[in-house]
């Protein structure tokens, strides 16, 4: 069971957070503007790296804060973790 | 006291003060306070303490501690009996009552003893090659294979124990409790650190409990008793006896499962404890591999350490004549305690050419006959063994005749073999150490490390030492500071290298039982058969003939097998590696791991605050996710069909009340908040005036709806949202997600206010009447019109007044404090009473919106998009929402996709059935192609017959067509026809009176 950093609350038990899925998804700025495989490549298509893999989780059972964690998925490394805000899109 | 014959008349670590009586078997018998069940058998002259597993064989005491693969025991009986209890694990108690495993009738005479007879037609994989034909009979075999093979019996009744768990931090863990264990618990502790110190063992000491060593010159056990004094003293140290460390985890998550002992009334059975240690230290020992040879399995036969420990630790001489048979040096140290015990020692057999380390010496000297390059080629004996088979060797294999030597106790020790299980758990790497002919801690991936024999260290000095330096170096890692490492002092004893010996093998016991895995019955020939047969692997050679398996988990057989598959398949040891050591390292009742979570703690339940209410009023209640919700309120000699029948009309024809406190509220609130609802919603949201409420459709970013709801305009900067019970939740981690993540530079603060708020709607022609009575607010269809919002004070009570409606009639929905929830629905009740305003549940809700044609979770199931449930107008074209990209997809605006329509029974009698499939011809043969499924199913008592809600290929062109609901389930076939969603006022006229 693993131990994530809460930028916010501090190391807390894997328990308390909900896996968000990838981070660095960009949502396009204009979704209309885009064709439709560069939306289908935004909505569904994710990697699956064996090494560091940035991720999102909620810290649902504490926060509520959404934290942006980069850990690697083959050791369950946690090797940094930092709010979730993206830069805002054009 | 009746004759404990095989105890010695002083010493050992028993209270003789403190005799307890037990039966086994149904037989009394008499041990000690500090016996082992184990030991006090032994003492009691109990040899055959249980029949193997697959061939019932006679078995007796193996080991002395948790690698013990033969004496399982089933402890206790009734609602606490526990099966497959290591008996030398099991700690006596006065009145303890135990029996032996997998025999019938009993252990003396057991009819499964045949197997054992026609076992050359039982090789491995027998059952995977015999029972396939005829394939259904398998069910059938599999009964009595599962019968004849087996294991304990498990409780039949409930449990009457509890068991808790405890979640603990520290700074330094510390796994084993012997001379490395406590020595470095100690270096840790005068560090400054937090130390929790678990040994499964109930007492301290590990290894030295068995053996006569000294520290500091003085007996060890001394320096033991003094070192627990100073932890116990210590505030931050806590010392955990009975305490099996089972399994490591990610982070650096110990998990340890306590035994609770002594049994009191109010304390749980057992306790786990889930550690988050920073770091680590693994004193877990060795484990003794046994030898194997000829018919190894018979009773009399036993680890030389633990006949050490049975001598040393627990008074017991285990045989009157032993003989020893070990390829190593330690071993010579139970030859002699047993001469010194006045056991006869016929002789030490070592396959080594020459036997020169110091113990050998000391036993030479002591008139024990050693003989150098030979080797045990079988054990001899019916019920135990009375003699072995001795026969000279050289260049590792057998020469010339063997000769019989007599022995009623044999001692055997392969080497030793670190227990590495939670370095491995750990993901550390394991390396083959030739030195010792066994697997050594190499490459730590936690903040862990290995110190004493579980690191391949055996002699006393190098335990003491690497305990001290490891807890030393775990409390620095700590971030505590560095302290100064004493060692006391031992004197350390020159061993000479072990000789490896895999199999003993002579001509005349190539096809004799060569046991590798006592418990699960794996025999060197059934490994050479696996092999033959390619399984190669480890992992393989394990599942096809379960060596490694069971509740050892081949604690004393895995190096043996593996060693003996790389010498048939020609490979090194290291190349054919271990199998993966998973969690747990002991057996772990299923009680301490549901801890305190069972029955009504199993799971949070949420209640209404007129939870109460519902109960008394003999409401049947369904599981909302967390939440309890009345069904309905069947009123006696009343069927589930007829209450829900009689609370729709009620709606319809009068008045009704429910409970809707379980969706989801959402307060809204910021600059930005119209902003952000046009964003997740597919509908405008700053035209909303104030004070009105819109229905809002959310779809995920693939354009599937999400869920949908009202929300109310309560300000300029300020929302109301609701959304449906089950999504409410995940509701919220969505919205917070997008302004989180995606769209911080909006000033909008969500605040779920699902539990603040109680809420009632009041429903049907006569509502309006109803709460005329309670407020003095104007809730006339021209102040207060569909759709409208109000706040007024409804008896009293400060109320929101939504003019909303889900079931289609008139109807107001009443949010209260959550603490006024139980005034208000009385209030609501009593006002009711002149109309006979009706209480109703879930089903009756469902039946009025089904004849509403709305739809809900049932519908909308991650695969409707907003067109396909004939909302596609609701998408606003000017601006852009999540998900809403995604309905330009060409399959999402396929022509094919299913619609939502509506469904009557052509006879207007018969119910649909739930979860049926459409199809055209219902005579058609399989694969009938199906072209539709009912997702809401019921009996309208407005319209007098069945309806029923579906998804249908281009539905809303087959209005009136003739279609068959299938359900395999109810095997039948229901001729419906394809109508509008909408049954019951498709205007929507009712609601706005």
């Amino acid at each position: 069971m693993m131990l994530l950093p809460c930028p916010y609350c501090g190391p807390r038990d894997v328990t308390e957070f909900t896996y968000g899925g990838d981070d660095g998804t960009v949502r396009p700025g204009d979704p209309q503007a885009v064709s439709d495989a560069r939306w289908v490549s935004y909505v569904y298509i994710r990697d699956n790296p064996r090494g560091p893999h940035d991720e999102l989780w909620q810290h649902s059972a504490g926060c509520r804060r959404w934290i942006r964690v980069r850990r690697d998925t083959l050791t369950h490394q946690v090797l940094s973790s930092a709010p979730a805000a993206q830069p805002v899109q054009p | 006291m009746s004759a404990q014959r095989h105890r010695l008349a002083d010493g050992g670590l028993i209270d003789r003060s403190r005799p307890y009586s037990f039966t086994f078997n149904s037989r009394a018998l008499h041990g000690y306070a500090g016996d082992t069940l184990a030991s006090a058998l032994l003492a009691n002259g109990v040899s055959v303490v249980g029949r193997s597993f697959k061939y019932h064989r006679r078995r007796g005491v193996f080991g002395a501690g948790s690698e013990e693969p033969n004496a399982l025991v089933q402890l206790e009986t009734g609602a606490r009996t526990e099966p497959n209890m290591r008996a030398t694990q099991v700690e006596l108690y006065d009145r303890l009552t135990a029996a032996s495993q997998n025999c019938w009738p009993s252990v003396e005479f057991d009819v499964n003893a045949l197997t054992d007879v026609f076992s050359r037609f039982l090789p491995a994989g027998f059952y995977y090659k015999t029972f396939m034909w005829p394939r259904s009979w398998w069910m059938r075999y599999e009964q009595y294979i599962r019968d004849a093979g087996g294991m304990g019996i498990s409780p039949r009744t409930p449990d009457p124990d509890h068991y808790a768990h405890r979640h603990a931090h520290c700074d330094v863990l510390v796994a084993g409790g012997g001379p490395a264990g406590l020595s470095a618990a100690l270096a840790a502790a005068r560090a400054g650190a937090r130390v929790i110190l678990a040994t499964e063992d109930f007492a301290w000491g590990g290894s030295l409990l068995a053996e006569r060593a000294a520290i500091d010159s003085r007996p060890a056990l001394e320096w033991v008793r003094d070192t627990v004094a100073e932890l116990a003293a210590h505030p931050d140290v806590t010392l955990l006896l009975r305490s099996s460390v089972f399994g490591y985890f990610d982070h650096n998550l110990i998990a340890i499962a306590q035994a609770v002992h002594p049994h009191s009334a109010h304390a749980p059975r057992q306790r786990l404890w889930k550690v988050r240690a920073r770091q680590a230290v693994l004193a877990t020992g060795a484990i003794e591999r046994p030898l194997v040879f000829a018919d190894n399995d018979l009773p009399g036969v036993m680890l030389a350490s633990a006949a050490r420990a049975y001598l040393n630790r627990y008074a017991v001489k285990p045989g009157e004549r032993a003989a020893v048979f070990t390829n190593n040096d330690s071993a010579y140290a139970t030859a002699l305690d047993l001469h010194r015990a006045g056991v006869a020692v016929s002789a030490v057999m070592d396959p080594r050419a020459q036997v020169t380390g110091e113990l050998p010496a000391r036993a030479r000297a002591a008139g024990i006959e050693v003989l150098a390059a030979h080797a045990v080629v079988r054990a001899t004996g019916g019920r135990r063994v009375t003699g072995v088979q001795v026969a000279a060797m050289e260049n590792g294999a057998i020469r010339g005749q063997p000769r019989e030597l007599a022995c009623d106790l044999l001692c055997v020790s392969g080497g030793w073999s670190p227990a590495v299980h939670l370095f491995s758990q750990s993901k550390g790497r394991l390396r083959y150490d030739e030195r010792i002919a066994a697997f050594v801690p190499d490459v730590s991936v936690q903040a862990e490390r290995s110190a004493g024999a579980a690191r391949g260290s055996f002699a006393l000095a190098d335990c003491l030492a690497e305990g001290a330096q490891a807890g030393s170096a775990a409390a620095e890692a700590a971030g505590l500071r560095r302290a100064a490492v004493s060692v006391p002092g031992t004197t350390r004893i020159s061993e000479a290298p072990l000789l490896p010996l895999w199999d003993i093998e002579s001509g005349a016991t190539r096809t004799a039982k060569r046991f590798v895995d006592l418990q699960n019955d794996v025999t060197a020939r059934d490994i050479a058969l696996a092999a033959r047969e390619g399984y190669y692997s480890v992992e393989h050679l394990k599942r096809y003939t379960a060596l490694g398996m069971g509740t050892d988990q081949g604690k004393t057989s895995n190096i043996n097998g593996l060693a003996i598959l790389a010498a048939l398949i020609d490979a090194q040891i290291p190349e054919v590696g271990t199998t993966t050591f998973r969690p747990p390292y002991t057996p772990v009742t299923l009680g301490a791991i549901a801890g305190s979570e069972v029955g009504a703690h199993f799971d949070p339940v949420r209640e209404t605050p007129m939870h109460e209410w519902h109960a008394q009023a003999g409401a049947r209640f369904m599981n909302a996710g967390l939440w309890r919700r009345p069904m309905f309120y069947a009123r006696p000699g009343e069927s589930d069909l007829d209450a829900t029948s009689r609370e729709a009309l009620a709606v319809r024809r009068g008045v009704g009340i429910v409970d809707v406190s379980t969706l989801g509220k959402i307060d809204v609130q910021g600059r930005d908040a119209a902003l952000f609802l046009e964003r997740v919603y597919v509908n405008r949201w700053r035209n909303l005036a104030m004070g009105k409420v819109r229905y809002g459709l959310m779809l995920r970013e693939d354009g599937m709806i999400f869920d949908d709801g009202t929300t109310t305009r309560l300000g300029e900067q300020h929302f109301f949202m609701t959304t449906s019970t089950a999504t409410a939740e995940r509701a919220m981690s969505t919205l917070e997600y997008w302004l989180q993540v995606h769209w911080p530079e909006l000033d909008v603060r969500l605040t779920s206010v699902t539990d603040q708020w109680a809420a009632v709607a009041l429903a049907g022609p006569e509502s309006r009447a109803v709460l005329s009575a309670l407020t003095s607010a104007d809730v006339s269809n021209a102040a207060l019109p569909y759709m409208g919002y109000c706040e007024a004070s409804v008896r009293g009570i400060p109320a929101r007044i939504f003019r909303i409606s889900f079931s289609g009639e008139l109807a107001y929905e009443i949010n209260v404090p959550a603490d006024y929830g139980l005034a208000l629905w009385d209030a609501l009740l009593e006002a009711g009473r002149p109309c006979g305003i009706t209480p109703y549940g879930t089903e009756a809700m469902t039946v009025l919106r089904i004849e509403k044609g709305h739809f809900t979770g049932m519908e909308m199931d991650g695969r409707t998009t907003p067109g396909d449930v004939g909302l596609g107008g609701l998408v606003a074209a000017d601006k852009d929402c999540i998900g809403k990209r995604s309905l330009d997809r060409p399959a999402l605006r396929a022509p094919v996709r299913r619609q939502l329509v509506g469904l009557v029974p052509n006879d207007r009698s018969t119910i649909i059935p739930r979860g049926a499939q459409l199809v055209t011809d219902p005579q058609r043969a399989l694969p009938n192609p199906i072209i539709g499924h009912v997702t809401s199913t019921c009996h309208s008592p407005s319209l007098g017959h069945p309806i029923a809600l579906a998804l249908l290929e281009r539905g809303r062109e087959r209005y009136g067509e003739t279609l068959f609901a299938m359900s395999p389930l109810t095997n039948s076939a229901v001729g419906v026809e394809a109508t509008h969603h909408v049954f019951y006022d498709p205007k929507g006229e009712r609601l706005r009176v």
